[in-house]
């Protein structure tokens, strides 16, 4: 069945490039969104570096490594299913991006554990919040952005999963170009958690530990 | 309705509320925004009547601490940031382009229900007990002394941002990739230029509010401390992070207006608009600038001496591209042929009362005076100046002018250009006293105040009852104009716009052959009949 | 003097209110001569160009940028003289106060609650000499307030967590309106006070007329001894602390290497949150009193230690 155009459209190519381009746009707005939290992080961290980085000695970095090679991992697998998108290779195309699910599942899970030692730790502000005196303050902020900023990513990273899931499903069956557009769109937004967790990464768990 | 149009395409509930028409939309929205702007209105006349006397006689201090917070809140964010975008700018921005619909029709219903749910919920909270932190949310005391329902407001306001993004985000992908063959960045109509200005700040500057709001909301229900001095935050963050979007907000609050302003002005005066790239760019100079001056709302706070400079110095640089826009309309009535229909006399009083609004911008810009002034109110007289006098009085005047293309009616002249005036005398009469208190010293959200104000106030209350009631006689002569109305012809201001050159009501797909642009906007000939933009 | 030839502006009663009521006046000046002519060319033009008038409109301007330039530059140069004006004003304003003779003030839901060094209190009133500079030292209990004095065209905010410095001088005797101007809950419109500023005897005489307590350092330092400051920072101690006899106003080494001055600010966060900046050579064992003190407490205990470092308090 030939793709229809929505009648604001004059082609398909011209459907397919609004959206892309729709999603650039809402990427920009994504950047603004973790790039306030970011901002309030490094006024905090300005303000009680020692702190920062001894509460920051205190995330798991074998944790964290893992999840950001999966999710690295992950996005390559996404761009390799972008690149293969065609009717004779929708199964290979569909393949790669359920491994990606997979493994961003696996992201979900290695989080989830990470919690769960925090917790168990008390190293949850607000729940039994525990830490050596001296610093207890600055860390309790740096968990504070911890947890809300790895939180909201990982919301997004669950909303990619299902964008990802319902690309896969789609391109299994019998992928078109409105479907090429539609799996562009999702891979950006994929990379761009993605990129947004290299920050993360970045900014938390490599905060003292450089000696 | 004798030909088809989008009003009689469908009868059901759910042609209107699943509808993906932007037209249907448009109006799904103007539905909403008069039940908000009631709301809002019923707190600020609650407000009015107990500032009538110092004393408190009307509510107690907790009521009114609720009141003036609901206020500002849902007239911010359910009523002036969403109006002429969402309700003009959806109706009219397809037809002005020549395009079907707006780039994303399902995204676009999407921001309608978005707003609904937050507005919905806001609501909530006003009837479980309301708010009480002022619609700025200042920590510590949002975040641990209040004992309002603040968690609740501020998810309300976070899902109705959604909206905001969504609706930004439509708009821009909409300028660029679906104006019509023909129709360069420079052929636009300025209404456009100011959207787009528009559209680019609640992209950007909206996300930063959401982050802010979940912070507020994390550390009430958490119990954490980010804003709490005790454990080494700092309240001064919240405001940066708040004014941050805040001030971008106020240009979303205004741009719109100025937009309008620039399609009545060219209309009434039979001429194209004086200096049209310099007005589209002071558009854009006002959005861009507009996020470097947030720190003019914090210059008594403590932040640092040369932080106030660098903001106050911004803040003035900003008001140059208004001025700008000013004596450009101004210029563009010289050797015009005014006719002084209703749109016009908005247009009119828009650019009387928004200068004023704008010039004691200044003089709250100007750091020693604002030490003085700020947190009294002589800012509530500014920005009323600028938010009612300005884009309240431009919606109105678009209201007016796309009335017979929206609803395919034409309204009383007569009732319309009375209550243009009598709006323009109740709001001076309602607001100007309020610099003088200001400039007295009278500070703002007092419930009560010294005997000394009285005077003052009581003619700011009495002019408000006059603004309620001019604002309600819109409601009486176009809500007649529905049913009994003349039908309206397709362009009956004569005006070359795209949009005119399709039937009252516009057909559901716009446009029965696509148009072709071959002109520039506002072009009218020597004896200032309009040269259709498609002819 | 000429200023008081110019219309709506008096010379007022703080050393700059003069100066800003002339910042008034001038804005209020360029505002009408600006909105004067605004309405002047709308008025005009309506007139001349309405529709049912039949004159020439013929050679219309079509070169703009020649007047774009022109009232663009003119509104520049006109607002960057505004803002310079301002701005200098505005460091004069909130330049550092002299250290002469200070004033504390605790700002809490809903009052302000003043002292003396003497150990004079006040509840929403502050008694000053007139033609003294009086350095107010401002904190907050709780949540942000903010002192303002219409008459002194003066304003700060009291934000917690931090010690406010703010100079105040009136120059006639009188009584002047104290308001809040920082929403802070249910009674902020009740948050309000009066300064009262009198002639130099009379307010030597008030402040002996006033029931001290005590001088705040006297109280400071009972508390010092009541709190067990003194169990550690004392002369008998076998805790290693740093001696703080001499220590205000001077340069702190600090653990990390830098040096920070101990003013009001250092005393109250090494009180608050004594692991934040760690004095070199001395190992982070001090407790923190956050929640154990008030700030009235706090200024008492910062008066104490100003004066055995050999400054007045």
């Amino acid at each position: 069945m030939p793709d229809a155009v929505a009648p604001q459209f004059i082609s398909v190519r011209h459907r397919d490039e609004t959206a892309e381009l729709g999603m650039w746009v809402f990427i920009a707005t994504e950047v603004l969104l973790f790039g306030g939290l970011i901002l309030g992080y490094l006024v905090y961290r300005h303000a009680y570096p020692a702190a920062f980085a001894a509460a920051s000695r205190h995330t798991e970095i074998v944790i964290g490594t893992a999840n950001t090679a999966i999710l690295l991992t992950s996005s390559f697998l996404v761009a390799w299913a972008v690149e293969v998108f065609a009717a004779e290779t929708r199964k290979i195309c569909a393949g790669l991006l359920w491994a990606a699910i997979v493994l961003g599942m696996t992201f979900i899970v290695l989080k989830g554990i990470e919690y769960a030692g925090e917790y168990r730790e008390h190293l949850v502000p607000g729940i039994d919040f525990n830490f050596k005196a001296n610093e207890a303050n600055g860390a309790q902020l740096f968990f504070v952005f911890y947890f809300v900023a790895t939180a909201i990513h990982a919301l997004h990273m669950l909303i990619g999963i299902g964008l990802l899931a319902v690309m896969a499903t789609l391109t299994w069956r019998s992928p078109s170009t409105r479907h090429r557009a539609a799996l562009h769109s999702t891979a950006l937004y994929w990379h761009f958690v993605d990129l947004v967790w290299i920050f993360l990464f970045a900014l938390i768990y490599l905060p003292g530990r450089s000696s | 309705m004798s030909e088809d149009n989008y009003l009689n395409a469908g009868y059901s509930l759910r042609s209107w509320f699943l509808t993906t028409d932007h037209k249907r939309i448009a109006i799904l929205y103007f539905a909403s925004l008069i039940f908000f702007f009631f709301i809002g209105g019923a707190a600020a006349t609650m407000i009015r009547i107990e500032l009538a006397t110092p004393q408190a006689d009307l509510v107690s201090s907790d009521m009114y601490n609720r009141l003036f917070t609901m206020h500002g809140i849902i007239m911010v964010w359910f009523f002036l940031i969403p109006s002429i975008p969402n309700t003009l700018g959806n109706f009219i921005v397809p037809l002005m382009i020549g395009a079907r619909d707006l780039a994303f029709p399902r995204l676009n219903l999407l921001s309608w229900y978005l707003f609904m749910l937050g507005g919905t919920v806001t609501l909530f909270a006003i009837l479980a007990g309301g708010v009480d932190t002022g619609w700025t949310f200042y920590t510590p005391f949002s975040t641990l002394y209040s004992n309002s329902y603040v968690v609740l407001a501020v998810a309300g306001v976070f899902i109705a941002g959604f909206s905001s993004i969504l609706t930004g985000l439509n708009f821009i992908i909409t300028f660029h990739r679906l104006r019509a063959p023909g129709l360069t960045w420079y052929r636009l109509p300025l209404f456009i230029w100011s959207l787009y200005a528009t559209s680019v700040i609640l992209v950007l500057a909206t996300p930063v509010l959401a982050m802010t709001l979940v912070l507020i909301a994390v550390e009430r229900v958490l119990g954490v401390g980010i804003f709490d001095p005790r454990i080494g935050g700092d309240p001064l963050l919240f405001q940066h992070l708040f004014w941050f979007y805040s001030h971008p907000a106020v240009y979303i609050m205004i741009l719109p207006g100025m937009g309008v302003i620039n399609e009545l002005v060219s209309c009434f005066s039979r001429k194209q608009v004086f200096g049209y790239k310099f007005v589209a760019w002071a558009s854009m100079a006002i959005a861009a600038v507009g996020f470097l001056v947030w720190g003019h709302h914090m210059f008594v706070s403590g932040q640092s001496l040369l932080a106030s400079l660098v903001f106050s110095f911004m803040s003035f640089i900003v008001a140059v591209p208004s001025a700008i826009k000013v004596f450009n309309w101004t210029a563009t009535l010289h050797k015009g042929s005014i006719h002084f229909d209703a749109p016009m006399l908005y247009a009119l009083a828009f650019i009387g009362l928004f200068t004023i609004g704008g010039l004691t911008g200044l003089f709250l810009a100007c750091l020693a005076y604002d030490v003085h002034a700020t947190d009294t109110y002589f800012v509530v007289a500014h920005f009323h100046y600028i938010m009612v006098g300005g884009m309240v009085t431009a919606y109105f005047g678009g209201l007016h002018y796309w009335w017979p293309k929206i609803t395919g009616r034409l309204y009383s002249e007569y009732w319309a250009r009375a209550s243009a005036v009598l709006i323009f005398f109740g709001f001076n009469l309602t607001f100007f006293p309020q610099f003088v208190l200001g400039a007295e010293g009278m500070p703002r959200r007092y419930h009560v105040y010294p005997p000394e104000f009285q005077v003052w106030n009581v003619l700011s209350s009495g002019g408000a009852v006059i603004l309620a009631v001019a604002y309600l006689m819109p409601m009486f002569y176009l809500g007649y104009s529905l049913f009994f109305g003349r039908r309206a012809p397709a362009n009956p201001w004569n005006a070359p716009g795209l949009e005119w050159q399709t039937p009252s009501p516009p057909p559901e797909h716009n446009f029965d052959t696509q148009p072709v642009v071959t002109r520039p906007p506002y072009q009218y000939s020597p004896d200032f009949e309009a040269e259709p933009q498609n002819a | 003097m000429w200023r008081e030839w110019i219309p709506f502006w008096h010379p007022g009663v703080s050393p700059h209110g003069g100066d800003v009521d002339l910042l008034f006046v001038g804005l209020l000046f360029a505002s009408a001569l600006v909105l004067g002519l605004l309405f002047f060319l709308l008025a005009l033009f309506c007139v001349r160009y309405r529709a049912s008038n039949a004159i020439d409109r013929g050679h219309q301007t079509s070169k703009s940028w020649h007047w774009e330039v022109s009232w663009t530059a003119a509104s520049f140069v006109c607002f960057l003289a505004l803002f310079v004006w301002g701005a200098v004003i505005y460091f004069q304003i909130y330049r550092t106060p002299p250290d002469e003779l200070s004033v504390f003030v605790v700002a809490k839901q809903w009052m302000w609650k003043v002292q003396h060094t003497g150990g004079q209190s006040e509840i929403n009133a502050l008694h000053i000499p007139i033609s003294r500079p009086i350095r107010l030292v401002m904190a907050s209990q709780d949540v942000i307030h903010s002192f303002f004095i219409p008459a002194l065209r003066l304003k700060h905010d009291v934000v917690p967590g931090r010690y406010q410095d703010l100079e105040i001088t009136a120059e006639k005797p009188g009584h002047y309106h104290l308001f809040c101007a920082e929403y802070c809950g249910t009674e902020h419109s009740g948050m309000t006070g009066e300064i009262v500023a009198m002639e130099a005897a009379d307010f030597a005489a008030w402040l002996t007329q006033q029931a001290p307590s005590g001088p705040l350092a006297q109280e400071g330092g009972a508390l010092f001894r009541e709190l067990g400051c003194s169990g550690c920072h004392g002369g008998g101690s076998k805790v290693h602390a740093p001696p703080l006899e001499g220590l205000y106003g001077k340069p702190v080494p600090l653990a990390d290497g830098s040096f920070v001055t101990a003013d009001d600010k250092y005393i109250r966060d090494s009180i608050l949150l004594p692991r934040s900046q760690i004095a070199a050579g001395y190992e982070p064992l001090m407790p923190s009193f956050e929640g154990k003190v008030s700030e009235d407490q706090l200024l008492r205990l910062v008066a104490y230690i100003k004066s055995i470092g050999g400054q007045r308090p």
